[in-house]
C-alpha cells in the first residue's frame, strides 16, 4: 500500500481542507506529501497508509470543528498520539484525516493533596512522573515506550508495564477524562474523584483504542515513591522451573512489583548488545522486583530466594545497590532493540496466559518457530501471563514478512485456546483485528459495536480497526420484533 | 400481582428475555433482593408493575485457583459463600464489598455476588486496591434482546475488545443480566494493624490522612469518625476514646506491618494522642466502617458522597448533617438525616465545588421518588449515557429508572 511521495491531495479532500483552515492556524493543516509521509505508519510498520489531510489541533473548540467538519463531510479520522502503538491503532484510513494531539502537551494541574495530575493528552507518560519525582511522586504505569508515547494513547490502549502486577494498567490509575466525540460535543467524566457518577464510562473509554471520541484531557492519579526498591536476578535450567518458582511466589501471598522473564535466546541477544553481565549458562532468567518499605523488601527478598531454591533455580542475585537493580533492568529494557539486531525486522506479539499454561505454551511456540524457520525470542512479563514473543524476520526475503504475520497469528490463536487473550496490553487496532473472532462470537462483538454506535453512529472514528466487521449503526440497532410469536418461556412462576 | 420467574440457567433466562423484549415487558432483576432500596425504586411509566426475574438460582462456584488469583462465579452465588470460600485460602476480594444489609434493612444481608458487582460498591481499600470494576475481569451476561454476550476473560492483563463487564460493574442490573462474573482475587493480608489519633476536628483529620496517604507507608485505610458515631463502635479503644478517631490501616507481612507503624507514629504524632488497634479489632472496626454501620440506625436518609479527598470536610460542614463518616481520607462521606425532610441532596450537591457524585443510599420509597437518588448529569453525558443503555436494552425492560432517567425507556 506504499503511495508515492508525489501523490497530491485527493480532490475530494481540498474542500475539507479549505474548511479546515477557516477553523485551524495555517501551519496546522498539513496537506502536501512530504509533511505527510511520517504519519502514514505507527510503531507496527507492516502496514502503511498515507493520510489524506493531518491536523495539529491546539485547543479543544478546534478538535472540536475539526470532527463536526469530518463529520458533516463524512470523511473518517484517525486521533494520533505519539505513534508508538504496535497494533495499527493510529495507522491512517485511506482518505481520511489524521488528528495529531502532539499539540497538546502541558500539564494543567499537580494536586498532591488530592494525589493526582491534569494533564493534556500529548504529554508523554515519563512527562508526568519528571513533573512530580522531584517532590517524591511517580505516575504507575511504565510502558518500555514511556520516554516517547502519549498519555493520551495510553488511555485509549489502556496500556500496561512492567509494574502492572502490582499497580495496575492505566484504567486503574486514571480518574478522569475530557472526551471530544465526533459530534463536537466535550464530555468530562469523572475528575479528582473516586466513585464514577452513573455508568463507569471511564471504564471503556480507556482501552477504546480512537474508536470513541478524542481524549484531550486526563487526569491520573499519582503514588508517594516507594522508600526501597530492590530486584532479585533469579537463573533456571529451564524454563518450567522459572515458571513454577513465579507460581509458588504468588501463591505464598507475595505480589511482587514486577516479574519479567527471558529466554536463552534473548539473554544471547542482549549480552550481545549491552552485556547486563546475566549468567552464561540459564536456559532462562527471572528479574523479581519488590517495592516498599525497607523492612518489607528485605524480608521479601529472603523469602522469594527461599522459593526459588526450592524451585531449583541455579543462581540467585539480589541488588545490593541501585546501580545494580538498574543493571538487572538493562538488559530487560534493551530486549527489543538488541532484538532488532539479530535481524532487519521483527513482529512483537502480546498474548496473555494463564499462569500455569506457560510452560506447555513457550514449548509449542519453539516447536512452531522450528518448523517455521522464524527464530522466535521470548521475553515477557511472566507475573501476570503477558507473553511478547519476537518473530525474527527480513522484509526484504520474499515472503518473510508474511510468514512471520502468519506464525504471530497461530502463536496468539494457541493463546487463546488455553483460556487466554489475543492482546494484553498493546491493542487490537488492524493488527489482530481479523483473529477478534477467535476470543468472540458475533453478538459479542455485536454488543461492542452498539456501544461504538452511542458514542459514533456515524462511524467516523477510526472505522476499520477492532472489529472484522463494519455494521451500520442503524441495523445493529434494530430491534426484529416478533411480538406475540416468542413462545412464553417454560419457567417455574411464584 | 407480580410474576415472579426463576431461571436456573443462562438458557432459560434468555428464552425468558426474549420473550419479554418481543413483549416489551419491564423486568425487575434481582439477586436475593437485599439492594431493591438502593438506587431508584424501579418504575414503568404509566401503570403496572415489571415481573421480577430471580437471579439467585444462577448460583455455584465455576472455578477458582487460588495460584492464578481467579475466581469465576454465577451471580446468584452469596457474597458470603465467596468470600468464606477465598478465607479457607487465605485470600479476599480486594475491594471490600459492601454488606448492605446493615444501612437497608438493619441486619446483616450481604446478598449475591452479582447483586454486589451490579452496586459496584467499594469499600475502605478502595484508596489503595481500587475499585469493584477493576477487579471484574470479564463476565457471561445476557442482554436486553435475549442474547447472551461475554467480554474480557480470565487474565488481568487483557485489552482484547470493550471491557462491557466493567461498564456493567455499578450499572444496577440497567444493561443486561449477568450469568457469569470472573474476578481478581488477593492474597488476604498476614496482619492488619491501624493507627488512630484522637481528638482531631474533622480540617485536621484531613490533613493528618492527606499526609499519610502522602507517605510511602502503604496505608489501605484512610478514615475519620466524629465522637458519637465512634461511640457506637463495638471496638472498646474507638467507642470509649469520647472523642473524634483518626484511623489509619496498615495491612501485610508482620515485619513490614510493625516497620510502618513505627513510621507512621513518628510522622503523625504532631496531630495528636496516639493509639492503635491490632488485628482482632482492626477487622470489626474497618467492617463498621465500611458499612456505614457506625451511623445511627434511626437516621432516615444516608448519603454516600464521593469527592476530592481535600474537600471532605467542606462538605460535612455544609451539609447539616446530623451524623456522618469519612473515608478514602476525605473522599467518600456519608451522611445521615434524622429526618426525612426532601432538598438535602440540592444543598449537598451546591457545597460539592470540586466535582463528585452524590448518591441516597437510604431513604422512605415517598423520597427516593421525589430526590435525584444519582448525580444530575450534564446534558450530553446523560444522552450519551441513554444511548450506551439503548444499545444493551433496546425496549428499556431491564430494570426501568433504577439510575433514573437515563435508564428510562425512550431516554436515549
Ligand atoms: C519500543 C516499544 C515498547 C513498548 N512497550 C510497551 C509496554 O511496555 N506496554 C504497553 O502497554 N505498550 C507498549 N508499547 C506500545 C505503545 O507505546 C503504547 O500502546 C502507547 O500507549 C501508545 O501511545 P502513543 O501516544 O504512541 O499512541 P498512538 O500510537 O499514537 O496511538 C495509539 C492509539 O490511541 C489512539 N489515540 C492516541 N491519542 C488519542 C487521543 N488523544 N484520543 C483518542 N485516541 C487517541 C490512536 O487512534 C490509536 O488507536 C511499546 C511500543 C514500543 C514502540
Amino acid at each position: 500500500m506504499n503511495v508515492s511521495m508525489a501523490e497530491p491531495i485527493a480532490p475530494d479532500l481540498s474542500a475539507l481542507a479549505a474548511r479546515f483552515r477557516q477553523v485551524l492556524p495555517l501551519e496546522c493543516v498539513v496537506t502536501d506529501a512530504v509533511s505527510r509521509k511520517p504519519f502514514e505508519t505507527d510503531a507496527q510498520t507492516m502496514h502503511r497508509q498515507m493520510p489524506g489531510i493531518v491536523v495539529l489541533p491546539e485547543t479543544v473548540a478546534q478538535v472540536a470543528e475539526v470532527l463536526k467538519l469530518c463529520r458533516d463531510f463524512g470523511v473518517p479520522v484517525v486521533p494520533r498520539g505519539a505513534g508508538t502503538g504496535l497494533s495499527g491503532g493510529a495507522t491512517p484510513v485511506p482518505g481520511g484525516v489524521l488528528l495529531a494531539m502532539t499539540k497538546f502537551n502541558r500539564i494543567l494541574d499537580v494536586d498532591y493533596a488530592n494525589r493526582c495530575v491534569v494533564a493534556q493528552p500529548g504529554v508523554t507518560n515519563l512527562g508526568i512522573t519528571k513533573a512530580v519525582e522531584d517532590d517524591g511522586f511517580y505516575y504507575a504505569p511504565d510502558p518500555s515506550s514511556q520516554i516517547a508515547c502519549t498519555i493520551g494513547g495510553n488511555v485509549a490502549q489502556n496500556s500496561g508495564g512492567v509494574h502492572c502486577l502490582k499497580y495496575g494498567l492505566t484504567v486503574n490509575n486514571i480518574l478522569g477524562v475530557e472526551l471530544v466525540t465526533m459530534d463536537g460535543e466535550v464530555l468530562r467524566i469523572g475528575g479528582k474523584h473516586l466513585d464514577p457518577e452513573g455508568y463507569d464510562l471511564l471504564s471503556i473509554i480507556t482501552g477504546s483504542e480512537g474508536l470513541l471520541g478524542v481524549i484531550t484531557e486526563v487526569t491520573v492519579r499519582i503514588l508517594p515513591k516507594p522508600e526501597t526498591v530492590r530486584a532479585l536476578l533469579v537463573s533456571f535450567n529451564s524454563i518450567e522451573a522459572g515458571g513454577a518458582c513465579v507460581a509458588d511466589v504468588i501463591a505464598s501471598g507475595i505480589i511482587p512489583a514486577g516479574m519479567e522473564m527471558m529466554d536463552r535466546i534473548t539473554i544471547d541477544a542482549v549480552e550481545e548488545y549491552c552485556a547486563p553481565g546475566y549468567p552464561a549458562d540459564a536456559a532462562a532468567i527471572l528479574i523479581c522486583e519488590l517495592d516498599g518499605p525497607a523492612a518489607e523488601v528485605d524480608y521479601l527478598i529472603g523469602q522469594v530466594t527461599a522459593i526459588a531454591t526450592r524451585n531449583g533455580a541455579i543462581g540467585v542475585r539480589a541488588s545490593q545497590s541501585e546501580e545494580e537493580r538498574l543493571l538487572f533492568w538493562l538488559g530487560r529494557k534493551s530486549a527489543f532493540p538488541a532484538a532488532a539486531k539479530m535481524k532487519p525486522d521483527y513482529y512483537v506479539l502480546d498474548g496473555t496466559i494463564p499462569r500455569n499454561k506457560l510452560a506447555p505454551v513457550l514449548a509449542r511456540i519453539g516447536e512452531m518457530s522450528r518448523a517455521s524457520g522464524l527464530t522466535i525470542a521470548n521475553v515477557f512479563h511472566v507475573g501476570d501471563g503477558n507473553l511478547h514473543p519476537l518473530i525474527l524476520y527480513d522484509a526484504n526475503v520474499p515472503g518473510e514478512m508474511e510468514a512471520a504475520e502468519h506464525l504471530g497469528h497461530d502463536i496468539l490463536r494457541l493463546c487463546v485456546s488455553v483460556g487466554g487473550v489475543l492482546t494484553g496490553e498493546h491493542g487490537v487496532g488492524t493488527e489482530k483485528r481479523d483473529l477478534m473472532p477467535e476470543m468472540f462470537t458475533d453478538l459479542d462483538m455485536q454488543q461492542q459495536q452498539r456501544l461504538k454506535c452511542a458514542f459514533d453512529p456515524g462511524q467516523h472514528l477510526n472505522p476499520g480497526k477492532v472489529f472484522p466487521t463494519l455494521h451500520r449503526c442503524a441495523e445493529l440497532g434494530a430491534m426484529h420484533i416478533h411480538r406475540g410469536r416468542t413462545a412464553f418461556p417454560e419457567l417455574p412462576r411464584f | 400481582m407480580t410474576s415472579t420467574y426463576k431461571p436456573t440457567d443462562e438458557k432459560e433466562l434468555a428464552e425468558l428475555i426474549s420473550w419479554a423484549s418481543a413483549e416489551a415487558r419491564p423486568l425487575e432483576l434481582v439477586g436475593s433482593g437485599t439492594k431493591r432500596g438502593l438506587g431508584c425504586p424501579v418504575r414503568i411509566n404509566g401503570h403496572g408493575i415489571p415481573a421480577k426475574v430471580d437471579l439467585s438460582g444462577i448460583a455455584g462456584v465455576v472455578f477458582y485457583e487460588p495460584e492464578e488469583l481467579v475466581v469465576s462465579v454465577r451471580p446468584g452465588t452469596p457474597l458470603e459463600e465467596v468470600n468464606r470460600m477465598l478465607a479457607e485460602r487465605n485470600q479476599m476480594l480486594a475491594f471490600e464489598p459492601l454488606d448492605w444489609g446493615w444501612l437497608l434493612s438493619g441486619e446483616s444481608k450481604a446478598g449475591t455476588i452479582g447483586g454486589a458487582i451490579s452496586v459496584g460498591s467499594s469499600g475502605p481499600r478502595r484508596v489503595k486496591a481500587g475499585a469493584a470494576r477493576d477487579f471484574v475481569l470479564g463476565a457471561h451476561a445476557v442482554n436486553g434482546r435475549g442474547e447472551c454476550f461475554k467480554s474480557g476473560g480470565r487474565v488481568v492483563k487483557n485489552v482484547t475488545g470493550y471491557d462491557l463487564h466493567k461498564l456493567m460493574t455499578g450499572a444496577y442490573g440497567t444493561l443486561g443480566a449477568f450469568t457469569e462474573i470472573t474476578l481478581k482475587v488477593l492474597p488476604a493480608p498476614e496482619k492488619t494493624y491501624t493507627l488512630l489519633i484522637h481528638g482531631l476536628k474533622p480540617e485536621r483529620a484531613v490533613e493528618a490522612l492527606t499526609a499519610a496517604a502522602n507517605s510511602a507507608f502503604e496505608v489501605s485505610g484512610l478514615a475519620h469518625v466524629p465522637a458519637a458515631e465512634a461511640a457506637r463502635s463495638q471496638v472498646s479503644h474507638v467507642s470509649r476514646a469520647d472523642r473524634a478517631i483518626t484511623a489509619i490501616r496498615v495491612e501485610g507481612h508482620g515485619v513490614s506491618v510493625m516497620h510502618r507503624m513505627e513510621a507512621l507514629k513518628k510522622l503523625l504524632a504532631p496531630f495528636g494522642p496516639l493509639d492503635e488497634l491490632h488485628s482482632m479489632n482492626s477487622g470489626r472496626f474497618w467492617t463498621e466502617l465500611r458499612d456505614a454501620w457506625l451511623l445511627p440506625p434511626d437516621h432516615q436518609l444516608v448519603w454516600r458522597v464521593s469527592v476530592p479527598p481535600t474537600s471532605g470536610a467542606e462538605i460535612v460542614a455544609a451539609s447539616g448533617a446530623d451524623s456522618w463518616l469519612m473515608d478514602w481520607a476525605g473522599g467518600l462521606v456519608w451522611l445521615g438525616y434524622e429526618s426525612a425532610a426532601l432538598g438535602q441532596g440540592a444543598r449537598i450537591r451546591a457545597a460539592m465545588t470540586g466535582g463528585g457524585h452524590a448518591l441516597l443510599v437510604r431513604a422512605p420509597e415517598t423520597v427516593r421518588r421525589e430526590e435525584a437518588v444519582f448525580q444530575p448529569q450534564a446534558e450530553g453525558l446523560a444522552k450519551l449515557s441513554a444511548r450506551v443503555k439503548a444499545g444493551f436494552d433496546p425496549s428499556g425492560i431491564f430494570n426501568p429508572g433504577r439510575m433514573g432517567a437515563v435508564s428510562l425507556p425512550g431516554a436515549a
